[in-house]
């Protein structure tokens, strides 16, 4: 079972990227299941959501406590909530910032995960180039994609047409797909420069 | 009323005899032509409520309830399905295991009648049944207290429901408590006439027909039950319109007001020709007709055959007795009385 | 047909499956998604022939059921937490007067404090109310049990609440089955009513009784009750061989017969329990769980039956009787006097959303292998706090509100959007 939990703020798309990515999963032929932390759902607070991915079915209900995937769509909260609760550091580490993780200040855990599994990608610049609005949440999907390969761009297509209206899916979609390119950018750069 | 010419019919020498009062009252029924009988007259009349229920002697409810359902039920050939609050009406009509109900009837709580009503008129909707009529009713603690909430609903909905509140100005049922409805200065149990303060204090009450018309229904109007052709004609236009419909009874209740039950016509009169319950007609929002006071008379006459009242004319409190006079005065002139 | 849906959507899909003629909403949390899918059916012409209508509150949204299901409606609502309360007393009329109504509860705790999460405080306050309390562990569940739910009220002619924890279920997203339309036509028949408000055949309803008939009158509900026993378990029998699927019953057995250790539960929490029975019984542990799927009318028969070799009991509820403690552990206790030899522990937990962990629920069970699980444990209960408040209590005799006190101790800010 693959567990993830996205870190976030009312507004960026939070609790739709952990329903997309569950939705992604089951078009895949796995199950899965996503919720958000309930409650809190006012613009701008601190939001949580949580997804999980597995080849059977999934009976647990408690929130995702060991993130395989820890996903943070707004590093502000670094100083607000403590997103690595838990964490899993042979996991994965998604930030969506321009910063390094020595200018975000949390590079004694990130240097704590393997090689590559620390991506840090501009997903709200991303989002705002291809879909005109501040929310990162479908750069990220597909950085998520290309980080953990855990669901493929052709689930994520179809989960995000499914839930929204065309002229909106269209953009997101082509935002998933950049998010996806630059972090497949970055780890063919990495391999190039570890290889190297 | 109206003066109708009645004429004999028994020998050749027509002779024309007036009556000032027809109808159920003054004049029998036989007297009359039949288009001036009242539907209790002809022998193919509905029966909504049979008799051998448990009302007082003179409860002015059951005279209007009986009216107001055989009118509904004429014009809908027998048509329709009543909902009722908790209260007397509910107590009277179905003491276990009898019915005086040969019309579909349920009775579920106090303050949901409207709600019910509401729920009937839905299931109705939704079966295609565009012929049953629904009808709510309940006194005027469960209209304008307790059931005030579910009440704004229908009108808001505009659900397909007449609902009709017999209006004696107090919990009759419990022993004669104040409601919101209980008219200024009358004695209650919870509103005695003791200390400063005699009775219920002034203003404080609702006028729900005046709240029905602000949300805008297409029928509101108030009745008497001393005036049954007035009454029965209200019900029969309230059955033409569809959507939430409002009529409010003023129902003497010798008990609750401290009258002899042989006066519950007369004082329903009274109150009309006093000016302190105004009788008129409004379609969405609007004022469209008001019964004129006929001989108006001073507001003690009204008062002074209830006991409810009897604190107010003594002379020290003649200033209760000014209120209620402004108050008569004000419906005459907001409701063109005169 | 498999969907990856909200527990909500998913409900009110599987109403709509089952045709409903009338269907009034009031919104609260967490159960609106499902009243507001509702009328987007309707609207959108998906759920056809169904009068739906926005109410002025809880309590007209029962009343209105009672006049539409008394009138011959196959009718239908949702509420939670503060508006079961507000409609407590149409909850009561509405099974006095035998009416077939279907009600999910999106089970929420009830205030104050105000809060909006999940626990089954609402569920056991009208756990005396007459109607048949149903639980789901999952959304399928929750979808296969309102289907048996209709079939159920029509059958006793008697409300029936199906009880969905709020957000856990509710606003997960998770893989459902969807019933086919022509197999729940199949499974659920057209609505006839005991009784009805018909001007071809009229009758009074809800005349006074007194105390000459009152006794056999309440009485015959409660044997009523009784006789749903059986037509529950028919009912999910017939279900599942119409549709391949164990949903509903009185009670599910997890290992509960070959274990010593077994849990007895309802509700969403099973899933976290089988999650760490898997675990444990991999180890070689001899734990197991008994779901409560039936809380009214209560099994007392299948509980004994199904827990008759276990030597430690472990009721664990999401709520309880202030001044007296766990709800469904007395009535376990009560179902198992004549049973030797079992001890019963009564587990408080999740209560106003606090979460349950997997890891809580492994130390209960481990206190209870080495002997030392308390006879009444509040899970996860923070001990520190509590002393401090008792002492601020005791050391002022203005010490203010509790609820305040502690938000202010436990420096969070209790943010929320509320009713």
């Amino acid at each position: 079972m693959f567990q993830i939990r996205i870190h976030g703020r009312g507004g960026q798309g939070v609790v739709s990227a952990s329903e997309l990515l569950s939705v992604a999963a089951f078009e895949e032929g796995k199950y899965s299941q996503s919720f958000p932390s309930f409650g809190s759902e006012r613009m701008g607070a601190p939001v949580q959501a949580f997804a999980r991915i597995s080849d059977s079915n999934i009976t647990i209900r408690e929130p995702v406590m060991e993130p395989d995937m820890l996903i943070i769509q707004d590093p502000t909260l670094f100083h607000a909530v403590n997103v690595f609760d838990g964490a899993k550091t042979d996991g994965y580490l998604l930030i969506n910032s321009s910063r390094t993780t020595e200018e975000l200040g949390i590079s004694e855990i990130s240097s704590q995960y393997p090689d590559n599994h620390v991506m840090i990608l501009p997903a709200t610049e991303l989002a705002i180039k291809y879909i005109k609005q501040a929310k990162p949440n479908t750069v990220l999907l597909g950085a998520f994609a290309a980080l953990s390969h855990i669901v493929q761009i052709p689930a994520l297509e179809s989960a995000i047409r499914g839930k929204f209206p065309k002229k909106i899916a269209e953009p997101n979609i082509i935002a998933t797909k950049a998010g996806y390119n630059m972090i497949m950018k970055l780890l063919q750069e990495k391999k190039q420069q570890q290889g190297a | 009323m109206t003066e109708t010419e009645i004429y004999s019919q028994s020998d050749s020498e027509q002779q024309t005899i007036k009556f000032y009062q027809t109808g159920t009252f003054t004049v029998g029924n036989r007297l009359l032509n039949e288009e001036f009988r009242t539907v209790q007259a002809t022998q193919e009349r509905s029966n909504s409520i049979d008799s051998g229920h448990r009302a007082c002697q003179g409860c002015g409810q059951a005279l209007g309830a009986r009216y107001a359902l055989d009118t509904a039920m004429r014009v809908t050939d027998n048509k329709i399905i009543a909902a009722n609050a908790t209260g007397c009406l509910e107590v009277f009509t179905t003491p276990y295991p009898e019915t005086a109900w040969s019309i579909p009837w349920i009775h579920s709580l106090f303050g949901n009648a409207a709600s019910v009503a509401a729920g009937i008129a839905a299931s109705l909707e939704a079966k295609g049944d565009s012929e049953t009529r629904v009808i709510a009713q309940g006194g005027d603690g469960g209209t304008t207290d307790i059931g005030f909430g579910s009440l704004s609903g229908m009108f808001d909905r505009n659900d397909d429901v007449l609902y009709i509140c017999y209006d004696n100005g107090g919990y009759m049922n419990t022993g004669v408590q104040r409601s919101s409805a209980t008219p200024g200065g009358a004695r209650t149990s919870t509103t005695m006439p003791v200390g400063d303060h005699p009775g219920s204090s002034f203003n404080t009450g609702k006028f729900l027909p005046e709240i029905a018309m602000a949300h805008g229904i297409p029928y509101v109007a108030t009745a008497s039950v001393h005036d049954l052709h007035d009454l029965e004609r209200k019900v029969e236009k309230a059955m033409s319109f569809h959507g939430a419909r409002y009529l409010q009874i003023n129902v003497p209740c010798p008990l609750g007001w401290g009258s002899q039950p042989s006066q519950t016509i007369k004082l329903a009169r009274m109150g009309v020709e006093s000016g302190l319950v105004p009788l008129f007609e409004a379609q969405y929002g609007e004022l469209t007709n008001s019964t004129k006071i006929r001989y108006q008379i001073p507001v003690e006459e009204y008062l002074k055959s209830q006991r409810r009242f009897a604190h107010v004319l003594k002379p020290a409190n003649v200033d209760q007795l000014e209120m209620i006079r402004s108050l008569a005065e004000k419906n005459i002139k907001r409701y063109q009385l005169l | 047909m498999l969907y990856q849906i909200s527990g909500s959507i998913a409900v009110a899909n599987a109403i709509a499956l089952c045709r409903p003629d009338v269907v009034p909403c009031y919104p609260i949390t967490p159960q609106t998604h499902i009243v507001e899918h509702l009328s987007l059916l309707v609207k959108n012409g998906k759920l056809k022939n169904c009068t739906y209508k926005n109410v002025d509150s809880e309590f007209s949204s029962m009343s209105f059921c009672i006049g539409s299901s008394a009138a011959g409606a196959r009718t239908y609502t949702a509420t939670a937490s503060q508006g079961l309360l507000y409609m407590m007393e149409a909850v009561y009329n509405a099974s006095g007067l035998s009416l077939p109504i279907v009600m999910t509860l999106g089970n929420r705790a009830i205030g104050a404090p105000i809060n909006i999460w999940n626990d089954h405080s609402d569920a056991m306050s009208v756990r005396d109310a007459g109607w048949i309390q149903l639980f789901v562990e999952s959304n399928q569940q929750a979808v296969d049990v309102h289907i048996q739910a209709f079939k159920l009220a029509e059958a006793l002619s008697l409300p029936v609440m199906v009880n969905m924890d709020g957000f856990i279920l509710t606003h997960a997203i998770t893989q459902v089955d969807m019933p086919d339309q022509e197999l729940v036509d199949q499974f659920l028949p057209k609505f006839v009513p005991r009784q009805k408000l018909d001007t071809n055949a009229p009758v009074s309803i809800g005349a006074m009784v007194g105390p000459d008939a009152f006794t056999e009158v309440r009485y015959l509900a409660h044997h009523k009750q009784k006789e749903a026993l059986n037509i529950i378990e028919q009912q999910a029998e017939e279900f599942a061989a119409i549709f391949g699927r164990d949903s509903g019953g009185l009670v599910k057995s997890y290992f509960a017969d070959e274990s010593d250790i077994v849990f007895v539960a309802m509700g969403s929490v099973i899933g976290t329990m089988q999650d760490l029975v898997n675990d444990l019984r991999d180890q070689g542990h001899s734990v197991g769980i008994l779901s409560l799927r039936s809380f009214r009318p209560f099994p007392a028969t299948a509980i004994c039956q199904a827990l008759r070799n276990v030597k430690q009991v472990i009721v664990f509820e999401k709520s309880f009787a202030v001044g007296m403690g766990g709800i469904l552990a007395s009535e376990i206790h009560m179902a198992m006097q004549h049973v030797q030899n079992i001890n019963i522990h009564s587990v408080i937990g999740g209560l106003g959303g606090r979460t349950i962990t997997k890891k809580s629920l492994h130390k209960i069970i481990d206190q209870a292998e080495k002997g030392i699980l308390e006879c009444e444990v509040f899970m996860d209960l923070d001990n520190e706090t509590v002393a401090k408040e008792l002492k601020r209590q005791q050391d002022a005799p203005s010490s203010g509100s509790v609820a305040e006190n502690i938000l202010r101790d436990k420096g969070v800010v209790s943010a929320s959007k509320t009713h």
